[in-house]
């Protein structure tokens, strides 16, 4: 294909904007691929494994990141967020703020900042479960390999990094910049956050510090996350032996999310085996409403199932509590079989919290779903929608997702250049 | 004095702190016509000195060959770039600097040896030449279904020549027969008219499409790029060149008659979805029996799926077009009672929301349970028996009709077991013994239902279609990419790929046109696809000196090499992922890269500088890391400034699989103590990027290992660890241990001899 005169442009550097930048450009395309934070990867590189084969997002992730080193063809924002697009001749206008990072390409990631930073902030890359500096890298794997600062963490007046830093990388005036970018074709691939578990203090989520969502448990689990990889309570550091999973926490609800998260089965099911792995002894109860591993995933969820100390129990959830007796936290559900009601004593109560589309920040002519996912209607030629900011669901559909939404936006750019 | 070798130290980042640069600089002023060293070798002024060199304006030598010895080559890959020139990263910064004690002797003989090791790569390596071919950009689309007729419309539509081949009468497949289709807009509760005719007539009269019916394919030649299709029509049979293929053969329903145990035959009311469809299709639905609408209708889930016995895999589909069924049998009887007998309602995402609206009918009952028996009654209705449901431990439900929502069967072909079914054939032909005989009709039988299966007839050594990975499905092994095909530019999709629904097969459809696109156009460039996309470089086979052992040909996981009747390797690029697997089987040392080869590695563990026989403290030890996984591991470690034996020294390569067990002997020959490596997991749930590479190596290590213990070396001196690039915090220890271990057997005794 030749060259073209306008890239295709990508919103969000996670798994499907990076599969689609990576494989339009592959084709030959010029991608501008836009990220709002410091670092791409989106939120698998806050994974510790994938279902069903166990296996580390960071070995994916290392591949792409390989591959988008060795391509001119793709550009790359960093803390950059698109405010406008709309649409002319030939393509679109999108508008993006890219907002400081506050350190440069002159950066090597050497880390004199960090041994020099007075600031210590909750990580949100952990979800608060560690705490980490003002100046920081955004994780040990990270791409681009680059320090940033969250001025907001900063102390007042503070310049300790910028005369420690002996390369001239740290500019803390920087400001936020403007650029419009002009691109035959968009694809959105904004991706997910986890439902915000504040709002699920029936399960106990904020009122006891061993109420933990599936996302803070995937930290828990990476060897790069607070505890290095080990299955603790967070309240005191100990092992825990009764491990509870409350499927559908938010999802299937319509008081939260009236859909399905599509994932949170497979990932809690991948969950119990990292306890089984680490706390050999515990005993892991998941109580459900159905139980979704479509597909070969079938395969997965037989040989959890079959594992020592773990029983499902389709039953919803109701509340959780503390026993006044034993002190443990204590899951309180309805048997939907039996109809009766049962309690189970847990040392540690994972919520399988759904997924919620990015799309809050994303300009408003772009078309949403009545639950907030993207839903552009079918007559727009030239803006395409990836990944979970579409639809929630597991990596590999987003990746094919991803693929074809680059292939609908390089037919773009073949037509753009038939009209040239 | 090698002209051009230009060396650019940097003292950085701790890297001036952990060792004499000076003295670092001093080791390789012998080998080079410039030798720099700079405080900030990436900033403007590091990279000046560079640019200079290479332009030579200041006078001195040109240099064309780089060796940069600063941070890991996976960073600052964009400031480092040097088209057409040479350029050999040396990580002084992760592996050295950052992970040894500043200062130390040892810490400087690492680097030393690491500098030297990148002046002899650099000095081997060569720039590889782009190969330009003639290329055809055709995409070949097998399957006139859903998936098959999306993938051949949006590859048309990006300007790309298709042929479709269709193996039935008609276009369509499937949901060409279908009363509706269920789609993905919001509200998430509608349904679209079924069938595909609009689809099937665009694509029809697609000028870029060619359409060829009733059509089988008999044979496919060459290789992506320059594959000759053969097909054969009623017409006769057409020959065409095309670049890339689009599997999308479909899925065919379970076979009912095997559900016996759930009604299947006992009476013309008991029918599957498929049926049903065809009846909602054709007019209504109705009991077959008398033709009236059905009063209580039993939709019976998973009949045949999630069963060890028949399907073990979820079908995906069922429960979404039980969903869809129901409103077919409210059209036909608004008053009718339907029951649906679950496992687990599949509904996943926004399709909630179409559940929902079925659950909230007073006349529709979803219960989990398990059906035991299906069975008329005697008076013209069934009973169907349930347990374990919420209608009580046994429930009985009197039906008139009863849905066998039965799953899919991929339409595929598995080549590596039909190659495997042709060697045992030809086995029992040629057997020399009668056990030999025995197990190979033995084999033949087990394998015989692959036979005639065929559907691609691809001319590859290893069999004529995709493999399969599990259940018939010929889908990737890997999350990251549900693309990644054992036959480079050959994909499946829709449901010969993974069970899916409409909506999904067409969105994977484009999907996988995308990557047939892609395939062409790299081939066009003469590039490597994905995992070593953009990779020029190509092997070169010195064939005077091959010996027909055929171990590159088998152990290809990617069948790029074809064999002639003697068994000489027949190399084809544009399949090649340049893993070099192949390099590291061949013991004649005769497949090589310009940029990655057998003598290049050798002389680089040469290039080591193993202490004498009076430093019994000291050891060296080789160590092969992966590339993708290993490495990147090793440079999290010297990040987080974790310490290791200062006694490694690392060698990243391709893949394990890459490995020459030559480099494991010279490595030995020149007094190295011990040899590991290290490598991605294998096994069922591999991690390989070249499927077979780590498994493969370790393999070859354990032959090694027998020929070590022939030359009085100690064996243990060998040794394979399989690691992800996640598990980097294990990875000192690791190395420590087996430094230890290695100091516990003492020095190589060839040591003695240097």
């Amino acid at each position: 294909m030749p060259e073209t005169r306008l890239p295709i442009a990508v919103i969000g550097g996670g798994m499907a904007g990076m599969t689609a930048a990576l494989e339009a450009a592959e084709a030959g395309a010029q991608v501008v691929l836009i990220e709002r934070e410091p670092a791409l990867g989106g939120r698998v590189a806050q994974l510790a494994r994938y279902f069903p084969k166990l296996c580390p997002p960071s070995c994916g992730l290392e591949i792409n990141f390989r591959r988008i080193k060795q391509n001119p063809r793709i550009r790359i924002l960093t803390r950059a967020r698109v405010e406008d697009i709309t649409a002319q001749p030939g393509g679109y206008r999108l508008t993006v703020l890219v907002e400081p990072r506050y350190v440069n390409q002159a950066c090597t990631a050497c880390g004199k900042c960090v041994e020099v930073c007075p600031a210590e902030v909750p990580d949100p890359w952990n979800y608060g479960l560690s705490k980490r500096r003002a100046v920081y890298l955004p994780y040990p794997a990270a791409f681009p390999f680059q320090f940033v600062i969250d001025r907001s963490a900063c102390l007042s007046g503070c310049r300790a990094c910028q005369d420690a830093c002996p390369y001239g990388a740290i500019e803390l005036t920087e400001q936020p910049k403007q650029e419009v970018i002009e691109a035959a074709a968009v694809i959105v691939a904004t991706g997910w956050s986890p439902y915000d578990a504040s709002r699920l203090t029936h399960l106990g989520f904020g009122r006891f510090p061993d109420v933990i969502t599936n996302a803070m448990m995937e930290r828990l689990a990476a060897p790069d996350g607070p505890t290095g990889g080990r299955i603790v309570r967070p309240s005191d550091g100990k092992e825990p032996r009764s491990v509870v999973f409350v499927q559908c926490a938010g999802s299937r609800d319509e008081n939260h999310l009236p859909y399905c998260s599509s994932v949170c089965c497979a990932a809690s099911l991948k969950q119990a085996t990292y306890v089984r792995e680490q706390c050999p002894d515990a005993e892991v109860t998941i109580f459900y409403i159905d139980i979704r591993t479509p597909g070969r995933l079938e395969d997965f969820y037989q040989q959890v199932l079959n594992g020592d100390r773990i029983r499902l129990i389709k039953g919803k959830v109701a509340k959780v509590e503390r026993s006044a007796e034993t002190g443990r936290l204590v899951a309180v559900a309805e048997d939907a079989l039996s109809g009766r009601k049962l309690t189970v004593e847990a040392d540690l109560i994972v919520l399988a919290t759904g997924i919620v589309p990015n799309s809050q920040d994303l300009p408003p002519v772009l078309a949403r779903d009545p639950f907030g996912f993207l839903a552009i209607p079918p007559s727009e030629k030239g803006i395409y929608v990836a990944g979970c900011v579409r639809r929630p669901e597991e990596v590999a559909a987003t990746v094919q997702d991803a693929t074809g939404a680059a292939l609908r936006a390089y037919q773009c750019l073949v037509r753009s250049l038939a009209h040239a | 004095m090698p002209e051009g070798l230009g060396v650019y130290i940097c003292s950085g980042c701790g890297i001036g702190e952990a060792v004499d640069t000076q003295a670092l600089a001093n080791s390789a002023r012998s080998k080079a016509v410039s030798v720099q060293l700079h405080p900030y070798l990436c900033g403007p002024e590091g990279r000046k000195l560079i640019e200079n060199d290479l332009a030579a304006t200041n006078g001195g030598p040109k240099v064309n060959r780089v060796v940069i010895a600063a941070c890991s080559p996976r960073f600052k890959t964009d400031v480092f770039r040097y088209p057409g020139v040479v350029v050999e990263r040396v990580n002084l910064r992760e592996h050295v600097a950052w992970a040894q004690k500043a200062g130390d002797e040892d810490t400087l003989a690492m680097a030393r040896d690491y500098l030297a090791i990148g002046i002899v790569k650099a000095q081997k390596a060569l720039v590889p030449a782009p190969q330009k071919a003639e290329i055809s950009k055709k995409i070949l689309v097998v399957g006139g279904g859903l998936a098959g007729l999306t993938a051949a419309l949006e590859a048309a539509r990006a300007g790309y020549e298709v042929l479709l081949v269709e193996k039935e009468a008609q276009l369509g497949g499937f949901l060409a027969k279908t009363r509706k289709r269920l789609t993905f807009q919001p509200p998430y509760e509608q349904l679209a008219d079924g069938g595909l005719g609009d689809k099937i007539q665009q694509v029809l009269y697609h000028p870029r499409i060619k359409v060829l019916v009733a059509a089988r394919i008999r044979r496919i030649s060459g290789q992506p790029g320059q594959f000759d299709v053969e097909v054969e029509t009623p017409e006769g049979r057409v020959s065409d060149r095309i670049g890339a293929i689009v599997l999308a053969t479909g899925w065919k329903p379970y076979d009912a008659s095997k559900l016996g145990h759930l009604g299947y035959g006992s009476s013309p009311d008991v029918i599957t979805n498929v049926q049903l469809e065809q009846m909602a299709a054709n007019g209504g639905v109705r009991r077959p029996s008398n033709n009236q609408p059905p009063r209580d209708v039993v939709f019976i889930q998973c009949a045949g799926s999630r069963d060890p016995q028949h399907l073990p895999y979820c079908s995906s589909v069922c429960c979404l077009v039980t969903l869809k069924q129901i409103q077919y049998v409210r059209e036909a009887s608004p008053e009718a009672r339907v029951y649906v007998i679950y496992k687990d309602m599949r509904a996943p995402a926004q399709y909630e929301r179409l559940y929902r609206r079925l659950q909230d009918h007073p006349l529709n009952f979803f219960a989990k349970g398990e059906v035991t028996g299906v069975e008329p009654n005697g008076n013209g209705k069934l009973r169907v028996r349930v347990e374990n449901s919420l209608l009580g431990p046994t429930a009985v439900i009197e039906a008139d009709l009863v849905v066998l929502a039965t799953g899919m069967v991929p339409n595929s072909a598995d080549g590596p077991a039909i190659r495997a079914l042709r060697d045992a054939m030809i086995a029992a032909e040629k057997a020399e013994s009668e056990a030999q005989r025995f197990e190979a009709i033995r084999r033949v039988e087990e394998l015989r239902h692959h036979e005639g299966t065929e559907i691609l007839n691809l001319d590859y050594r290893q069999g004529p279609d995709l493999p399969v990975l599990r259940h018939g499905f010929p889908d990737s092994h890997f999350i990251c990419f549900p693309y990644e095909t054992r036959r480079t530019a050959i994909y499946a999709a829709g449901t010969v790929r993974a069970p899916m629904e409409g909506v999904r097969a067409e969105e994977d459809a484009a999907g996988a046109a995308m990557k047939a696109i892609q395939a062409v156009e790299m081939a066009v460039r003469g590039e490597a696809v994905h995992p070593r996309s953009g990779d020029i470089s190509v092997p070169e086979f010195a064939l005077q000196r091959c010996t027909q052992c055929k171990r590159c040909t088998e152990e290809c996981p990617f069948g790029a090499l074809n064999e002639d009747e003697k068994g000489t390797p027949l190399y084809q690029m544009f399949r090649c992922r340049r893993c070099g697997i192949c390099m590291g089987a061949c013991p004649e040392r005769i497949i090589n890269f310009p940029d990655y080869s057998v003598d290049m590695i050798a002389s680089a563990i040469k290039a080591i500088e193993v202490p004498d026989s009076f430093q019994e403290d000291k050891f060296r030890l080789l160590v092969f890391m992966c590339e993708n996984d290993a490495y990147p591991a090793l440079d999290i470690v010297g990040y987080q400034r974790m310490a290791y034996s200062p006694f490694v020294r690392v060698i990243p390569v391709r893949c394990l699989g890459s490995v020459n067990m030559v480099w494991v002997r010279e490595a030995m020959n020149c007094g190295i103590d011990g040899v590991l490596m290290v490598g991605c997991k294998y096994g069922e749930n591999y991690q390989c990027h070249y499927a077979t590479g780590s498994e493969l190596a370790n393999t070859r290590l354990a032959n090694m290992r027998e020929a070590l213990q022939r030359m009085q070396i100690e064996p243990e001196r060998l040794r394979l660890v399989q690691l992800s690039i996640d598990e980097y915090h294990k990875l000192p220890q690791v190395l420590n241990e087996f430094a230890e271990y290695v100091a516990q057997l003492g020095m190589n005794p060839m040591r003695e001899f240097l």
